[in-house]
């Protein structure tokens, strides 16, 4: 089997955090729930997974990492906890449902969201958010880099922006955390909202968000915390504001396995490899008559994603002859990218997806890019 | 029980500053140990920093240094 499906999720991790998971599981009491070692284990895990986060997404600080399921959350707690009734707030038509449909349930009660338009290639224009700026703009809630297509955007022009005139920025970086350069600081980010188990190499059910200290979102879940339990509101401080209920500490402590294995490879390496291996792709697809490729493969920063089409064929009847008869995983239909699709003039169609990791080889690579030539040879 | 002793005490407000805490001890060489919160100190549950007094100096300049979420600093017999 060929996987190349690694934007919804990396099939191959690093084998330690498999063996992390199995050893928390053997190994670890409730974390934050008493001090004897089996306890303190998992709370030193987890506390290291939230220094390495820091670290990676350049967190002023680690009590800032906040952990959820996966970025679905994140971002809904971050939608729903800092934005309300009357509150202007800017995306963009790249964005996944688990950006989209938090801001349309915002709208739904009284919020104002406007969006950046991507054009029929997919791209947006910066100068958009300018325009669309008004005074009473509070946020911005933006993706890194596209699920569908792969494209960067340029979070610093936009957190620069945002930092200008007193709005907050969010950033999607489910495509991107441990791929492209993130840096809270710099880029004037207020919080990144991530999961563990794509470019992170980590578990599924781990996620979580790194916030700015001075951001104050609202907790939307309430409950055990471990601490000041007899106040009969949430706690305060980050990351217990956030973090009601027993974290998945067996989960975290694979996620931390990942990240130290980033660590020691790389971000840069990691990310040089599995761009290298999709472009070797596009390379070999472009020029395939009846191929018609989605997304901006000029960008030096992108996610390593390539996404096509082939003829007016339903993108799903591609996807499936290419697992039934070379065993190649791709991800055909909407992507959960609905208003990406429609600028793309893809909504009937779909499209078919491709996406590397680490773990992919220049000869699975190659075997998928002989594959579109058979397909299109026969139906085109 | 043991015969109880004077400790020098640090509470936080969250299990995460304790974790700092423990990290950075450890990494500086300083004494101590997590243990549940006393109830001299706050009725519930936690978990503190439970140090030997003469280590009181070094400690609350660590937490003042590293700007650790301290909810309190106590000497209590333990």
């Amino acid at each position: 089997m060929i996987y190349l499906d690694n934007a919804a999720t990396t099939l191959y991790k690093p084998p330690q955090v498999a063996q992390a998971v199995l050893s928390a599981m053997e190994n670890f009491g409730n974390c934050g729930r008493g001090t004897y070692e089996e306890a303190l284990d998992a709370a030193r895990v987890i506390y290291d997974a939230r220094v390495r986060l820091a670290r990676l997404m350049g967190c002023p600080r680690a009590d800032h990492v906040c952990f959820t399921a996966n970025s679905t959350e994140a971002l809904n707690i971050a939608v729903a906890g800092l934005f309300g009734p009357g509150d202007h707030v800017i995306s963009t038509d790249l964005e996944h449902n688990s950006v989209l449909r938090p801001l349309y349930r915002l709208a739904s009660q009284g919020g104002q969201v406007d969006f950046v338009p991507a054009d029929r290639q997919g791209r947006i224009d910066l100068r958009d958010f300018e325009r669309l700026m008004t005074p009473g703009t509070r946020g911005v809630v933006c993706t890194h880099a596209s699920n569908l297509i792969g494209d960067a955007v340029d979070i610093g022009r936009i957190g620069a922006l945002c930092r200008e005139r007193g709005a907050l920025l969010i950033v999607d970086a489910s495509q991107s955390a441990g791929v492209l350069d993130i840096d809270m600081e710099r880029q004037n980010i207020d919080v990144v909202c991530f999961t563990g188990h794509k470019s992170l190499l980590g578990p599924q059910g781990t996620g979580g968000l790194c916030v700015r200290p001075g951001v104050e979102i609202r907790p939307w879940k309430v409950g055990g915390t471990g601490v000041q339990s007899y106040s009969e509101t949430q706690p305060a401080e980050y990351p217990t504001r956030l973090e009601a209920g027993t974290l998945n500490s067996h989960g975290l402590a694979g996620l931390r396995a990942a990240l130290a294995f980033l660590e020691e490879t790389g971000t840069a390496p990691i990310h040089a490899r599995e761009a290298a291996l999709a472009d070797r792709f596009y390379r070999q697809v472009r020029d395939i008559p009846g191929v018609t490729l989605y997304g901006n493969y000029q960008q030096e920063q992108r996610a390593p994603i390539v996404t096509l089409n082939l003829g007016d064929i339903d993108s799903g009847e591609v996807s499936s002859e290419l697992s039934e008869r070379w065993g190649i995983a791709t991800r055909p239909g909407a992507h959960c990218a609905p208003r990406l699709h429609r600028a793309l003039g893809t909504q009937a169609q779909g499209a078919v997806r491709f996406s590397w990791s680490f773990y992919n080889t220049e000869d699975e690579t190659d075997k998928a890019a002989e594959a579109i030539r058979t397909l299109a040879g026969e139906v085109l | 029980m043991r015969e109880r002793q004077n400790r020098f005490v640090v509470t936080f407000r969250t299990t995460t500053g304790a974790m700092a805490m423990e990290q950075l001890c450890h990494a500086a060489g300083l004494p101590g140990r997590l243990i549940p919160v006393p109830r001299a100190v706050t009725a519930g549950c936690g978990m503190c920093w439970s140090a030997p007094p003469e280590s009181r100096d070094a400690l609350e300049e660590l937490v003042m240094r590293e700007h650790l979420d301290v909810d309190g600093l106590y000497e209590l017999l333990l």
